[in-house]
């Protein structure tokens, strides 16, 4: 496998202001690699850089094996979706998605045919004597990608291409663009700041903040083992809970002793080998905490904790508590015995638990 | 506080009626009073010099006569000369066209530039040339005499069209920068992916763009450069005055009974182009104004 995309310690500063700060990261052919982050972390930057659209200060971009970083955007051999769709408003459907190839000069019987394939291929066939504003969002979008798809690069460069779409739309969009990856097989970089759709379209994300690249990983192990509590934090839906707790050894693994309102501190025991000790912040998604009913298993993984709020979400239902002075969240089944302001014993799947030092935010063992 | 039920102010019907007909009544006097010069202009124009000597200023002609229009046109006498204004009014028309278009185009491209090429010290140029539109005509005579003698086009109307290209860049700069920086810059950014160059990206994305501000730029300009008299009485000689000059000295320069049947003609006459201007391009005037305000 070659790599497609090396980004090689790029830095990128307006004046005195370093928006982008030691990047390094490479994809292979076929992977799909997502930038998220809140907004302002960098993200689009470095996704115009990668298009030559904003020169960098520092560092190297490498596309295909070959050193782009100062080659001009047309030479790069890359397409680009934008959030705005960018389309020719006075050109028709047509002639924006063949407009690159009119001003690279390939001949008109070339561009007839590529235009009709792409056109089938985003059944946008009925549309292209339209002009951009006689079209829908979902429409545009996919005039969108037809421009980009028509160009066959090496690269396609996605800047947050869904979030002017509502809803429902952006849902099958999003579908629809994890089969156009499928079925090409083409590499992409993709820049979003919703965490859902980074992991559901995503072979490798990126998670930036302040111009920092904080964890590369696949989706599980964004999800599964964040780098730090901002990781943490921004992937997952409710976000991961982070609660402040003790740890001490204890034979292998360690024991966990987390403050309760109105009772004795929980004793949690994790067989693992970690070897936290100390005040640590224990992250516990909201899935891996269950209803001990529903959920037999070793007793010194449970415990009951009073409820503040329950709120059904149709197949779910999220249940707040108060855990080491936290607010806590936790993911039932619809058909949870939980009420406010009862107790509810849990049981918490520490098999799946991530630590943090409570100073750094940095991940533990 | 105790909860009040929302009422909705009610009007009588009667009322609502009275009100809109007041409302078109006094509209209708201020149209009427503002149309009462051009009234006046028109109907004096129609008439013999016995008329307008004999009748009232407001009354309309007895017997409409053409006279005046065609002493106007090819007859009265600007100083020395008798050939009316025929000859100043191509004068006008030969300065007036390529002045427009070619500060125009000027305008456009310099628009795009600063609007959507930030290149360093983009908004510097811009603010100089904001400047430029804020600079009084009188200030610039000397050196711009000066100048034209240096190029050597003092007195000809290539050395006018200089002078009112120079002045117009200014403004028009203005109207399509501000056009413009509506345009969202990922349009450019599409564009230079897909391969297009600096020309023709303006050629084949801005421009298609941009006939509400075009209209709104040759109004504008044709109407500043048609109707200038300072710049066209100080940098012109004897035939190649442009038409308010010859205006002025019709009605300066006669001697003995003021003919103001040919006065009023001859104004109008001067006048017509750019009414004309605003009545066939009027419509796109208003919408170009306010186009780029609304994101649409």
């Amino acid at each position: 496998m070659s790599a497609i995309l090396e980004v090689d310690g790029l830095f990128k500063s307006y004046g005195t202001t370093e928006i982008l700060k030691d990047i390094n990261v490479s994809i292979d052919k076929g992977e799909f690699l997502v930038l998220v982050g809140p907004s302002g972390c960098g993200k689009s930057t470095l996704l115009n850089c990668i298009a030559g659209l904003e020169p960098i200060s520092g560092g190297s971009i490498r596309i295909a094996g070959q050193d782009m970083t100062e080659v001009s955007p047309k030479d790069r051999n890359i397409a680009m979706v934008f959030q705005s769709y960018a389309l020719y408003p006075t050109m028709s459907v047509a002639r924006n998605i063949t407009f690159g190839m009119q001003v690279r000069g390939v001949d008109k019987a070339t561009q007839a045919a590529k235009l009709a394939e792409v056109a089938r291929q985003l059944q946008i066939e009925p549309l292209l004597n339209r002009r951009p504003g006689q079209l829908s969002g979902g429409q545009r979008q996919r005039v969108a990608m037809g421009r980009a798809l028509v160009r066959d690069p090496a690269l396609f460069l996605f800047d947050e291409p869904l979030s002017n779409l509502d809803a429902k739309l952006r849902v099958e969009m999003r579908t629809e663009i994890k089969r156009l990856h499928q079925d090409l097989g083409a590499s992409m970089v993709y820049v979003t700041h919703d965490q859902i759709e980074a992991m559901t379209l995503a072979t490798k994300i990126v998670v930036m903040k302040g111009g920092i690249i904080q964890q590369i990983g696949t989706p599980h192990e964004i999800y599964t083992r964040p780098a730090n509590t901002f990781v943490a934090d921004f992937m997952g839906s409710p976000a991961m809970n982070l609660i402040p707790a003790r740890a001490q050894p204890d034979g292998t693994g360690s024991m966990i002793e987390i403050a309760r309102d109105g009772a004795d501190p929980l004793r949690l025991h994790d067989p693992r080998p970690s070897g936290v000790s100390g005040d640590i912040l224990l992250g516990l998604r909201p899935e891996d905490m269950h209803e001990a009913s529903k959920r037999p298993g070793e007793a010194s993984q449970a415990g009951e904790v009073r409820i503040e709020v329950v709120e059904p979400a149709g197949a779910d239902t999220f249940v707040v508590a108060r855990l080491g002075g936290k607010e806590v969240t936790s993911r039932l089944s619809a058909d949870t015995l939980a009420r406010a302001g009862e107790t509810l014993e849990f049981r918490f799947d520490l098999s799946k638990a991530s630590y943090f030092a409570p100073e750094t935010g940095e991940r533990l063992g | 506080m105790t909860d009040v039920p929302y009422a909705p102010p009610t009007q009588s019907r009667a009322l609502k009626i009275a009100l809109r007909w007041g409302l078109y009544l006094m509209l209708t006097v201020f149209a009427l009073w503002y149309l009462l010069p051009l009234f006046v202009m028109v109907t004096t124009s129609l008439k013999s010099l016995e008329e307008i000597r004999t009748g009232s200023l407001i009354a309309l002609p007895r017997e409409v006569t053409l006279e005046a229009w065609r002493t106007a046109w090819s007859g009265a006498c600007t100083g020395i000369q008798c050939e009316g204004l025929r000859p100043y009014f191509w004068n006008s028309v030969l300065l007036a066209v390529p002045a427009v278009l070619i500060s125009t185009i000027l305008g456009a491209m310099n628009g795009y530039v600063v609007a959507q090429w930030r290149f360093r010290g983009a908004n510097i140029i811009f603010a100089l040339m904001l400047f430029g539109c804020f600079i009084p005509f009188q200030v610039v005579l000397l050196p711009m005499a000066r100048t034209l003698g240096i190029l050597n086009i003092a007195g000809t109307i290539p050395g006018l069209i200089f002078v009112h290209v120079i002045y117009g860049i200014g403004f028009t700069t203005l109207f399509f920068r501000n056009y413009y920086v509506t345009i969202p810059a990922e349009l450019t950014k599409a564009a230079k992916i897909d391969g297009a160059g600096f020309f023709r990206i303006f050629w084949s994305i801005f421009l298609p763009l941009s006939l509400p501000i075009i209209v709104v730029t040759v109004i504008w300009q044709f109407t500043q450069i048609w109707n200038d008299f300072l710049f066209g009485v100080s940098f012109s000689q004897a035939g190649t005055q442009p038409i308010t000059v010859a205006l002025n000295n019709i009605v300066n320069s006669t001697t003995g009974v003021k003919a103001y049947n040919v006065d009023m003609a001859a104004a109008i006459i001067a006048a017509l182009p750019t009414l004309l201007v605003y009545v066939v391009a009027g419509k796109y005037f208003i919408r170009g104004l306010t186009a780029g305000s609304v994101k649409g």
